[in-house]
C-alpha cells in the first residue's frame, strides 16, 4: 500500500485525466474529502437519530445531507484544486467531480422518489442510510486511483445495492432479485480481484499512475488481455455490459422501483467513471503502442460495445414488463456510451459526460412515471398501460417525451447525447461502428413505441389484471408531488434538446 | 433587422399549440377554428411571400441567419429559392384545407389539432432550412405527429401502418444523420451549412462519397417513395385519416424529392452523375410497376396511394436525366424543371384525389370500388370533380399534370431513350386504371344501396376548389409557376455538370 511519499508525474501522454501533482498531506486531503464525509456522517445521523425521532424525518434529513454534500462539492470545484488525496489513492480532478456531482444528483432524486413510495410505509430509515453510504461509495469509485480503492469502493456500492434491492422483505421478487444480484456480484468481483492481483504481480504496485509506467513494458504479452478481461468482468458487471448483464433485468424488475431508478443511473455512472479512469490512466501506455496484443484487446472492447448495444436492444423487443424493458434499454444505452469509451479520444469522453447528464434525466423520469402510475394501478405490465394516455394524459405525454428522448429523436435532449456520441465515433472514422449504433437506434424505436402505442393507441382493458386497481376511479390521477418532480425532470429534456449550450459550458469547464 | 418572415412562417402554428392546449377538450368548434386561424395566417403570409419573391435572381431570398450552437458551428439558417418556393406555397395551403377535411374527427380533437400544427411547423421548417442540422431536426419533428395521427385516428390497421411508417422513415433518417456528420467532419472549417457545402462540393469525390450519396439517397428514397423502399406507403396512406393522407401525399412525399434536389445533387454532383442511370431505372420501375400495382387495387385509397408511387417516379426520372453525363443544358433544364413542377403538381392533384376519397368514405363508410356504381346520377358535382382530378392525374393537356410529365419526358428522352419510352407507357396505364375506376364507380347503373347518398357539400367543395383552380391555372399558363423555379433550377443544372 502507498504511504506518504511524494509521487512525481511520469512520462507525458496526450490524454491524461489526472493532472499529476504531488499527493496532498493527510489533513489537506480530508479538506477535499468533505462531500463523502458529509454523506457518511448523514448516514450515521439517520441511523442513530431514528432511535429518538422516528423514521418520518429520515428521508428529509437524507435530502438535506445530499444538498450539503453537493454544495461542498461545488465549492471544491470552485477552488480549482486538483491532485491526489490520501497518498494518491483517490484523485481530485474535474472528471471525478463531475461523476460525484452526478451520483449525488441521482441519489437526491431517488430519495425524492422514495419518500412517497407506497405511502412511505415500508421504507425504514436504514434504507436512506444505506442509500447515502452507497452514494459515498460511488463518489469514491468515481475518484479511485488505486486498485484496492477501486475494489473497496465497488464493493461498498455493490453491497449497499444488494441490500436495497432486497429491501421489500415481504415481496418474493425483491428477495429473489437481491439474491441473484449478490451471487452474480460476488463472482464478478472475485474474478476482478484476481485480475487485479495479476496486474499487481506484473507491475508491483496498485496505484494507477504507477501501473501505467510499468505496464507499457508488458504491452505485447497476452497476459494483458487476460487481465483486461478479468478486470472488465468486475467493471462490466457494474455497468451491465454484455456478457456481464444477466443480473440486470431480474434485479431491475424485482427491486423497489426507486432503487431500480437509482441502479440504472448511479452505479452505472460510477462504473463508467472507474472504467474510463482504468483504461486511460492505468492502461494508457499499453494503448499507445500498437501491436498484436493491443489490437486484440481493443477489438475485444469494441466487440463488447457492439454486443451490449445489440443484445440490449434485441432482448427488449419482446418484453412485456415495463421495468424489464427499461432494464434492457439501459443495457443498450450502456452500449452506446461504451462507443464513446472504446474510441479513447477526448471528444469521446466529452460525449460520454454529456450523454450521462441527459441520460440521468431521461431514465429517472421514465422510472418516475412507472412509480407514479403503479401507485394508482398497482401494476407495471404493458397491458395495464393500455389506454392510459386518455385516462391520465399528463404522465403519459411526459412518458412519451422520455421514451422518445431515450430513442434519440430530435427535438429532445436524447438526440443531442446520441449526436455527440456519433460525432466522436465518426471523427475517428470508425464509420461501421456509427452505422451499427444508428441501426440499433432504429431497433430501439420499436419497443419504446410499443409503450407509447399501449398508452395511446390501445383502449383501456375492460378486465384489468389487478382488481384493486384504482384506474376505474375517474378521479384518479397522478399525485401532485410526482407531477411536480416529473415537470422538473422533463424540462431539461425539452430545453436541452434545442439549446444545449449550457451542457457544453459545463463540459468545457471540466476539460 | 428585417422582418423575420420565414421564422414566422415556420413557427406560427406552434404559437397556436399552447392556445389549443388550454382550451377545454369538448370545445370542438373553438379548437378547429383556432387551428384554422393560425394556418390561415400562415397562408396569408405565404401569399405575401409570393408577391415579394423575385424571380430574376438565383440565390436564396428572405435569408435569416444567426448562430445557434457556435461550438458545433450550427446556425439557424433559413432561406427560400426556386426549388423550395413551390412547396412553401403548397404546405400552408394543404394544411389549411386539411383542417376542413378533418371536420369529422370527433375523438381527441384537441390532441389531433395540436399534433397537426406541430406537423405543419415541421414541414415548413424542412423546406426552409438551409443548415443541414436544422433540416434534420425539422425532418424528424414531422415523424412523431404522423405516428400518432395515423396510429390514433386512422383506419382498422392503423397501428401496424403507423409503426411501419415510423420505423422505415427513422431508418432513413439515421442514415441521413451519419452522412450529415460525415459532411461536417470532412469540411474545413467544419460546417453544417448547406450553401457552404455546395461551395465545397469539389472535395466530395471518390468512392467513399459515392457510398455516402447512396446512404443519403436511401434516406430520401424512403420518403419519395422509390422502389424498393415504397412498401410503407400503401399502408400508411390507406389507414390514415383523410386530411393526414392528403398531407402525406401532398407534402411529406415531396420532402424526399426536395432533399435530393437541395442536398444530394448540389453537394455531391460527381456521385449523382455516377448514380444517375440507377436513379433513372428506379424511376422507370416506380412509374410502370406502380401503375401495374394500381390496376389491381380494389380499395380506392390504396389505388390512389399506389398511383402516388407511380407519379413520383416522374420526379426521379427528371432528376436522373439532369444528372446524366452527356446531357445538354436544355434537356437537363427541362427535366429538372419538370421534376420540381411535378412535385408541386402531384401535391395538388394527389391532395384532391385523397379529399375525394374522403368524401365518399364519409358517406358510404367503405372504399371498395366495386361496391359502388352509377354514382354520377346521384352526385353529379362530385363525379365532375372526381373526373377533373382523375384527368389531371392522367396528364390530360390543359391541366397541370401534363406539363410536369411532358417536361420530364422532353428532358429525359435524349439521354434515356429506352427508359423514357417505357415510362410513357406508364401514362397509358394511368389512364387505364383511372378511367376504369371512374367507370366502376360513377358510370353504369346506380347501386341501389346508394340511392340516397347526399351530394358533396360546401365544406368539401371548399377544400377541393382551390386545388382544382391551381391545377387548371398551371395547366393553361404554366409559365406562372415555372418562372418561379427556373432560375434556381438552372443553377442546380450548372452545379451538376
Amino acid at each position: 500500500m502507498t504511504d506518504f511519499k511524494i509521487y512525481t508525474c511520469g512520462s507525458n501522454h496526450g490524454y491524461r485525466i489526472l493532472n499529476c501533482e504531488a499527493s496532498m498531506g493527510l489533513l489537506n486531503s480530508v479538506r477535499y474529502f468533505i462531500p463523502e464525509l458529509v454523506l457518511i456522517a448523514e448516514a450515521l445521523i439517520i441511523l442513530i437519530a431514528v432511535m429518538f425521532k422516528g423514521k418520518r424525518l429520515a428521508g428529509m434529513s437524507a435530502l438535506m445531507g445530499l444538498v450539503v454534500s453537493f454544495i461542498t462539492l461545488l465549492s471544491i470545484k470552485q477552488t480549482g484544486v486538483t491532485g491526489g488525496l490520501f497518498g494518491n489513492i483517490i484523485t481530485l480532478d474535474s472528471v471525478a467531480i463531475f461523476f460525484k456531482g452526478l451520483c449525488i444528483t441521482v441519489t437526491f432524486f431517488t430519495v425524492l422518489f422514495s419518500i412517497k413510495f407506497r405511502s412511505g410505509e415500508i421504507l425504514s430509515s436504514e434504507y436512506y442510510a444505506i442509500l447515502l453510504l452507497a452514494t459515498a461509495g460511488m463518489c469514491l469509485l468515481a475518484s479511485a486511483n488505486d486498485l484496492l480503492m477501486a475494489y473497496i469502493a465497488l464493493e461498498t456500492v455493490s453491497i449497499s445495492a444488494y441490500i436495497l434491492t432486497a429491501f421489500l422483505k415481504s415481496n418474493r421478487k425483491s428477495s429473489e432479485a437481491g439474491l441473484k444480484y449478490v451471487i452474480y456480484g460476488a463472482i464478478a468481483s472475485g474474478i476482478m480481484i484476481y485480475g487485479m492481483s495479476l496486474l499487481y504481480g506484473i507491475t508491483g504496485t496498485t496505484n494507477f499512475v504507477d501501473i501505467n509506467k510499468f505496464v507499457g513494458a508488458y504491452s505485447d504479452t497476452p497476459l494483458l488481455v487476460v487481465i483486461i478481461l478479468m478486470v472488465l468482468a468486475g467493471f462490466g458487471y457494474k455497468i451491465a455490459a454484455v456478457p456481464f448483464h444477466m443480473w440486470c433485468p431480474d434485479v431491475y424488475e424485482g427491486a423497489p422501483t426507486p432503487i431500480t431508478a437509482f441502479l440504472s443511473v448511479g452505479p452505472k455512472a460510477a462504473g463508467f467513471a472507474i472504467l474510463i479512469r482504468f483504461l486511460w490512466e492505468a492502461f494508457y501506455s499499453a494503448l499507445v503502442t500498437i501491436n498484436q496484443i493491443t489490437v486484440i484487446w481493443q477489438s475485444l472492447l469494441m466487440i463488447i460495445c457492439v454486443l451490449t448495444m445489440t443484445i440490449g436492444n434485441l432482448c427488449a423487443l419482446k418484453q412485456t414488463n415495463l421495468k424489464r424493458l427499461l432494464a434492457y434499454s439501459s443495457i443498450a444505452h450502456c452500449g452506446y456510451i461504451l462507443m464513446g469509451v472504446v474510441i479513447l479520444t477526448k471528444s469521446g469522453l466529452e460525449a460520454v459526460l454529456i450523454y450521462f447528464i441527459i441520460y440521468l434525466f431521461m431514465n429517472l423520469g421514465a422510472f418516475l412515471v412507472i412509480i407514479a402510475i403503479s401507485e394508482i394501478t398497482g401494476r407495471e405490465d404493458l397491458k395495464d398501460y393500455h389506454g392510459l394516455g386518455w385516462l391520465m394524459p399528463f404522465p403519459c405525454v411526459i412518458m412519451t417525451i422520455f421514451l422518445l428522448s431515450l430513442t434519440g429523436l430530435p427535438p429532445f435532449a436524447g438526440f443531442i447525447g446520441k449526436l455527440y456520441l456519433f460525432k466522436a465515433v465518426i471523427e475517428v472514422k470508425w464509420y461501421w461502428l456509427a452505422v451499427l449504433g444508428a441501426l440499433n437506434t432504429v431497433i430501439s424505436l420499436y419497443y419504446y413505441a410499443r409503450v407509447i402505442k399501449a398508452m395511446f393507441l390501445e383502449s383501456v382493458d375492460t378486465e384489468p389484471s389487478n382488481p384493486q386497481s384504482a384506474i376505474r376511479n375517474p378521479q384518479s390521477s397522478v399525485s401532485l408531488y410526482y407531477s411536480i418532480i416529473l415537470v422538473i425532470l422533463v424540462i431539461p429534456i425539452l430545453v436541452l434538446g434545442v439549446y444545449w449550450i449550457p451542457l457544453l459550458v459545463i463540459i468545457q469547464k471540466l476539460s | 433587422m428585417q422582418f423575420p418572415l420565414l421564422t414566422l412562417l415556420i413557427f406560427l402554428p406552434i404559437i397556436g399549440v399552447p392556445i389549443i392546449l388550454f382550451l377545454p377538450k369538448h370545445w370542438h368548434k373553438t379548437i378547429r377554428w383556432t387551428a384554422i386561424f393560425f394556418t390561415a395566417l400562415q397562408l396569408l403570409l405565404t401569399i405575401y411571400l409570393l408577391t415579394a419573391y423575385r424571380t430574376d435572381i438565383t440565390g436564396f431570398q428572405f435569408v435569416e441567419q444567426t448562430k445557434w450552437i457556435p461550438p458545433f458551428n450550427i446556425e439557424y439558417y433559413l432561406g427560400v429559392d426556386g426549388i423550395s418556393i413551390l412547396m412553401v406555397i403548397l404546405t400552408p395551403l394543404i394544411c389549411f384545407l386539411g383542417i376542413f377535411a378533418s371536420w369529422n374527427i370527433n375523438k381527441g380533437v384537441k390532441g389531433y389539432h395540436i399534433l397537426y400544427l406541430i406537423l405543419d411547423t415541421g414541414m415548413m421548417g424542412v423546406f426552409l432550412a438551409l443548415d443541414f442540422f436544422l433540416f434534420y431536426v425539422f425532418w424528424e419533428v414531422t415523424l412523431l405527429p404522423m405516428y400518432f395521427l395515423i396510429g390514433v385516428w386512422g383506419g382498422p390497421r392503423r397501428e401496424y401502418s403507423a409503426i411501419k411508417f415510423f420505423l422505415y422513415t427513422l431508418f432513413g433518417s439515421v442514415l441521413m444523420l451519419l452522412v450529415m456528420l460525415a459532411f461536417y467532419f470532412n469540411t474545413d472549417p467544419h460546417t453544417f451549412s448547406i450553401p457552404k457545402l455546395i461551395e465545397l462540393r469539389h472535395i466530395f469525390t471518390g468512392t467513399g462519397w459515392l457510398i455516402a450519396f447512396i446512404g443519403l439517397y436511401i434516406a430520401f428514397a424512403i420518403k419519395v417513395p422509390a422502389f424498393p423502399f415504397h412498401t410503407w406507403l400503401p399502408d400508411a396512406h390507406t389507414e390514415a385519416p383523410t386530411a393526414i393522407s392528403v398531407i402525406l401525399a401532398g407534402i411529406l412525399l415531396k420532402m424526399g424529392v426536395y432533399g435530393l434536389l437541395r442536398i444530394s445533387l448540389p453537394v455531391l454532383p460527381e456521385a449523382s452523375q455516377s448514380f444517375a442511370l440507377t436513379m433513372a431505372l428506379i424511376g422507370m420501375i416506380n412509374i410502370v410497376y406502380g401503375a401495374l400495382c394500381t390496376m389491381a387495387q380494389k380499395d380506392m385509397k390504396r389505388l390512389i396511394a399506389y398511383s402516388s408511387i407511380s407519379h413520383m417516379g416522374f420526379c426521379l426520372l427528371g432528376i436522373a436525366a439532369a444528372c446524366q453525363v452527356g446531357v445538354t443544358a436544355d434537356s437537363a433544364q427541362a427535366a429538372l424543371n419538370g421534376a420540381v413542377l411535378q412535385m408541386f403538381n402531384h401535391g395538388c392533384i394527389a391532395g384532391m384525389l385523397f379529399l375525394i376519397a374522403g368524401v365518399i368514405y364519409d358517406r358510404a363508410h367503405h372504399r371498395d370500388i366495386n361496391g359502388f356504381g352509377g354514382l354520377a346520377s346521384r352526385m353529379p358535382l362530385y363525379a365532375g370533380m372526381t373526373s377533373f382530378a382523375f384527368f389531371a392525374s392522367m396528364g390530360l393537356p390543359g391541366l397541370s399534370g401534363f406539363i410536369g410529365e411532358i417536361l420530364v419526358f422532353l428532358g429525359a428522352f435524349k439521354v434515356y431513350s429506352a427508359i423514357t419510352i417505357v415510362s410513357v407507357s406508364g401514362v397509358v396505364l394511368t389512364a387505364g386504371y383511372f378511367l376504369w375506376t371512374m367507370q366502376r364507380m360513377f358510370l353504369g347503373p346506380l347501386n341501389e344501396k346508394y340511392k340516397d347518398l347526399p351530394e358533396i357539400n360546401f365544406r368539401e367543395m371548399f377544400t377541393l376548389v382551390p386545388l382544382g383552380l391551381i391545377v387548371l391555372l398551371v395547366g393553361i399558363y404554366p409559365m406562372s409557376v415555372i418562372s418561379l423555379i427556373t432560375k434556381s433550377v438552372e443553377y442546380v443544372v450548372t452545379l451538376v455538370k
